[in-house]
């Protein structure tokens, strides 16, 4: 049986639900942004009137006023994203079980065995829009497909407000003329790779022959050449479905820039205590450390570390992060923000067998450590206890990784690669 | 142009759940009592600015939609 599979994406999402709260901006250009002052001054979503300006995503505030000088910014208000991000799903959830998340504003849907009901499956894609701009006042574009890739192309085919089916009838006329990079994972370095080769549309690649796709990209190469075909065959994860957590991860832009490596080690500490304590929830331990340094004229450097034993122990990481920002920071600029990411999990209880010199004892004194603080921050919150060095920069170290930032997109490549 | 008046409410709350407001206290503290109520269902209100279940009431022979918001009750009041 063919499958039906729709793909949902809120357009412009928290800027359509702030211009749905605020009726006297709905007809200007309105950009939902960071708060400049603590210096998350950039545009991280406009509404349909601010993208005449060619304002980008991830703009600096500034910038985004000097092409746009009666631009209004509102400030992110996120539960109340969320709230619509769960109205959202509770309408597809009248349809199937069936639904992935992707982000706060995406969403997967597999309708096989039910779009029958509603006429089909662009019947059923209609039905929702209707119902969403009705219910929440925002609108979606959808995207209907045989599978998960040219479901995703359809919604970004047409937009606001919008349905486009890509059947296996019609996607070499609608999918292979789009430029390559609109593929999902094409990202930039992919593109330049595929166009190095002469590669310039998806129909391109479709047509490239899989051995010389593999050379170039290695087993991504096959990815892409399934993706371009329309072979894709990964099925809708329903939520508690979803493959396992890959890595863990926490950053922050400072509200000034940070210049002495006593301040750097304050940041890294909460950010790792953030990370050991939502590993510590999963029941996870890490084998790989990795830092995040963007500095004020944002370069970015990533490095990372793999441990001897796996650890979820806070101390631990965040002496490993500081190891690695000591062995590759030379301080020649000073830094803006700074992320600490945990990979290559394994479980808290697996056994291990530690060699000589490895004082099991105070790890287990650390374990227990953390442990209590774990229970404490849980009950009391976040800043109850807390390491007494933080207390010299409270300007930089007093912020809450752990509950403050709840909405992590996940990676669709999962565990396929 | 419309505004959104928060408005506090006298409710029913039945015993299957369902929550059926009986009249309304307007800001000038004038009490309206619902007519009627003709429709019930989810809907945004793009005048106001919001998004809940919508009571769509009689009040003094006049239709009106009255909002529950996650918690709180609004109505679309409109501005001359």
């Amino acid at each position: 049986m063919e499958r039906v599979i729709l793909h949902i994406d809120c357009n412009k999402f928290y800027a359509s639900v702030e211009c749905l709260h605020r009726p006297e901006i709905r007809n200007l250009p309105v950009a939902v942004g960071g708060s400049e002052k603590s210096r998350h001054g950039i545009i991280l979503t406009k509404n349909e009137i601010a993208s005449k300006y060619d304002l980008k995503v991830g703009e600096p505030l500034w910038s985004a006023r000097k092409k746009c000088p009666n631009l209004v910014v509102v400030p992110p208000n996120y539960p109340l994203y969320m709230r619509f991000s769960k109205e959202v799903r509770r309408i597809l959830a009248d349809y199937t079980d069936i639904i992935e998340p992707f982000g706060i504003d995406e969403s997967w849907i597999d309708v096989s065995s039910t779009a029958h009901l509603y006429g089909g499956g662009e019947r059923l894609a209609n039905i929702i829009r209707e119902r969403v701009k009705a219910e929440l006042g925002i609108t979606v574009s959808i995207g209907v497909s045989f599978n998960k890739v040219f479901a995703k192309l359809g919604s970004d085919y047409k937009k606001p407000d919008a349905v486009t089916v890509i059947s296996k009838e019609n996607f070499k006329q609608i999918v292979w003329p789009l430029p390559a990079n609109d593929l999902l994972y094409i990202g930039s370095a992919t593109y330049r790779t595929l166009q190095k080769h002469y590669r310039y549309t998806i129909g391109d690649v479709a047509k490239t022959d899989l051995k010389t796709l593999q050379k170039w990209f290695g087993k991504v190469g096959i990815m892409l050449h399934s993706y371009a075909n329309g072979y894709d065959l990964t099925p809708v994860y329903k939520q508690e479905l979803m493959p396992n957590i890959k890595s863990i991860s926490n950053s922050t832009t400072l509200p000034r820039d940070l210049v002495g490596y006593e301040e750097v080690k304050a940041v890294l500490f909460v950010l790792a205590e953030s990370v050991c304590r939502r590993m510590r929830e999963q029941g996870f331990k890490c084998s790989v450390v990795k830092i995040h340094l963007r500095d004020k004229d944002l370069t970015t450097v990533s490095t990372q570390k793999k441990l001897k034993y796996p650890t979820d122990i806070t101390r631990e990481i965040s002496e490993t992060a500081c190891s690695l920002f000591l062995k590759n920071y030379n301080f020649d600029k000073p830094i803006r923000s700074v992320g600490v990411a945990v990979s290559d999990f394994s479980s808290f209880n697996t056994p291990l067998q530690y060699d000589f010199f490895t004082n099991s004892q105070k790890k287990e004194k650390l374990e227990r450590l953390d442990k209590t603080v774990d229970t404490l921050k849980k009950r009391y919150g976040n800043f109850t206890i807390q390491v007494a060095s933080l207390l010299k920069s409270t300007d930089i170290s007093r912020f809450n990784p752990h509950d403050d930032h709840n909405i992590h997109p996940v990676g669709v490549l999962k565990s396929k690669i | 142009m419309y505004r959104k008046v928060y408005v506090e409410v006298n409710a029913k709350f039945e015993k299957d759940g369902n929550i059926i407001p009986q009249s309304i206290l307007w800001e000038d503290g004038t009490v309206y009592t619902l007519d009627k109520i003709t429709n019930i269902c989810i809907a945004a209100s793009l005048k106001a600015g919001g998004s809940g279940i919508r009571y769509t009431c009689i009040i003094n022979g006049v239709q009106t939609y009255l909002f529950l918001e996650k918690d709180r009750w609004f109505v679309e009041a409109r501005e001359y």
